[in-house]
């Protein structure tokens, strides 16, 4: 008799429970890949108090960028280890935001949200990623630029980031609506609510 | 016989052959399946010993009445379930089914219009189902199947679609490699070929086409553009897991 | 991402309603058009299905699927109508 295995799940320390290696980079997204001309694209965050902050697409590139290498866990229970981006950290982007809320949800061109605690994307944990593996951002993996939140599920990782909006309670995005976890930390296996 | 039947049902696996190098034909004996109109589809759901479950959609090549349903799979190189269902599940062996399922992208033999089906790759299953339904329904309503693939090797049922010629004419048409002494030269599916090869659309035809995302996306299109009403076209990506 | 057609719902659909939703009319909240669900464009799968309009992309349905339940959103439906089983086989 044939026993079904699944794929393969290893004893790797790198990989969170219930997590597989994967040398691909599956694409996952809820809508189609919308066309973006860096021309129009500008990325924003909108605090309480009315204020937005914008940068377009030459204001963000000016920005101090960083070299990024780490892991990465879809939800859908595939890992990538050792992924390399450049992009622009969210500390950098805060540095003259200010707000007294403690939760953001990202907006993405063409409609996508998820919620983030603001903790979970500052201090070196999160960054808006434009380049992958040396070259510019492929549309179906989120270019021109995307949120790239490593250390939790990649549902969180918007792709085609348009801005953050401040937000007084930890209200959810699109999956987190629908079952998903509000927080998603792979190490906890926090998929569902 | 074509309402859902909630729940899983258990089906052995009652005989199964090659079909390519990377495809096979699976058939299972489903106590109590209702039978499944020629398209349908079937849910099938695999679950490992420490209690990880894994479900993926297929096309039933087989229809009509009784308990025994065909599906022809091709196996995904990083794939999950169809390298299992290719290369290890063996006779006797059981899987969980839902279905039969889905309504829209079937064919019936009491639909007036003629039909033309296109296929890419071994998006042909759901048509296999249909030239057989109209075969034993000794149908009169023109089908014709114009089946689009990489190489002469990559045919599923070929012997069966060439009996089935004198009902079903199926025009072969290769993007990679053609056989020895073909006509025409290798290359993918375009408008022209589209205009020359299937029913057009004065003969007022409902037209099904199944494959990859992008073969269905460039035939529609291009049906559409030849005339081709959108709502007489019927389509069926199927993904890539 | 490549999407699939709405074929894909009648699986994750059943045990919802006893009728077949595929060939089920609905129309869109955003742009009224009127379509079987078998034609609209499906995303998002392996996390759920997201069932969007042709015509506009608008959100029409969302399931997800998991161990012990399944969740059904009808966002973006107006309405959904069927044919009456017991009449269409009178036919």
């Amino acid at each position: 008799m044939a026993v079904f295995g699944g794929r393969r799940r290893e004893d790797n320390p790198a990989l969170p429970p219930g997590q597989h290696l994967t040398e691909s980079f599956p694409v996952l997204s809820a809508g189609p890949t919308p066309s973006m001309d860096t021309a129009d694209w500008e990325f924003f965050i909108h605090t309480e108090t009315g204020k937005t902050h914008r940068w377009n697409w030459g204001q963000f590139l000016a920005l101090p960028s960083a070299d990024i290498t780490v892991d990465i866990h879809c939800v859908t229970s595939w890992s990538k280890l050792g992924t390399s981006w450049r992009g622009v950290s969210l500390d950098t982007l805060f540095a003259e935001v200010e707000t007294g809320f403690d939760f953001v949800m990202a907006h993405s061109y063409g409609g996508y949200t998820t919620n983030l605690p603001l903790e979970e994307i500052l201090d070196g944990k999160a960054w808006i990623a434009y380049e992958y593996e040396g070259a510019e951002l492929d549309p179906e993996h989120g270019g021109p630029a995307r949120l790239l939140v490593p250390h939790l599920y990649f549902w969180k990782s918007a792709k085609w980031v348009r801005g953050l909006t401040m937000q007084r309670e930890d209200n959810p995005g699109f999956w987190e609506e629908y079952g998903y976890n509000l927080h998603g930390d792979p190490w906890r296996e926090e998929r569902y609510s | 016989m074509t309402s859902p039947s909630a729940g899983w049902l258990t089906g052995s696996l009652t005989r199964a052959h090659p079909l390519t190098t990377s495809a096979r034909s699976i058939t299972f004996t489903v106590p109590s399946w209702p039978g499944n109109d020629a398209g349908q589809h079937v849910d099938v759901r695999l679950t490992s010993p420490d209690g990880y479950q894994a479900v993926r959609s297929y096309s039933i090549a087989s229809a009509g009445p009784g308990e025994m349903i065909e599906l022809a799979i091709d196996r995904l190189p990083d794939g999950e379930v169809s390298p299992f269902l290719v290369n290890d599940l063996e006779l006797g062996d059981t899987v969980e089914l839902r279905g039969p399922l889905g309504g829209w992208f079937v064919w019936r033999p009491d639909q007036p219009q003629p039909v033309q089906l296109i296929a890419g790759g071994s998006g042909v299953v759901p048509f296999i189902a249909m030239t057989r339904a109209h075969a034993s329904a000794g149908n009169s309503v023109p089908m014709q199947l114009l089946y689009s693939l990489r190489t002469p090797e990559d045919a599923f049922f070929r012997d069966e679609l060439s009996q089935l010629a004198a009902t079903v004419r199926t025009t072969w048409h290769y993007t990679s490699i053609v056989p020895p002494g073909w006509s025409r030269s290798a290359g993918r599916l375009t408008a022209k070929d589209l205009q020359r090869e299937t029913l057009p659309p004065e003969k007022t035809p409902l037209t099904y086409i199944c494959g990859s995302t992008g073969f269905v996306e460039t035939v529609s299109r291009a049906l559409t553009s030849l005339g081709h009403a959108p709502d007489a076209i019927r389509t069926e990506r199927f993904g890539g897991t | 991402m490549d999407h699939l057609d709405g074929n894909v719902l009648a699986g994750p659909i059943t045990g919802f309603f006893d009728f077949e939703p595929t060939t089920a009319q609905g129309q869109c909240q955003s742009c009224a058009d009127i379509a079987a669900l078998g034609q609209a464009m499906v995303y998002g799968q392996p996390m759920g299905f997201v069932a969007r309009c042709g015509n506009c992309d608008n959100v029409l349905i969302v399931i997800v699927e998991r161990a012990g339940q399944k969740s059904l959103n009808m966002r973006g439906l107006r309405w959904l109508r069927v044919a009456d089983p017991v009449e269409q086989n009178r036919i």
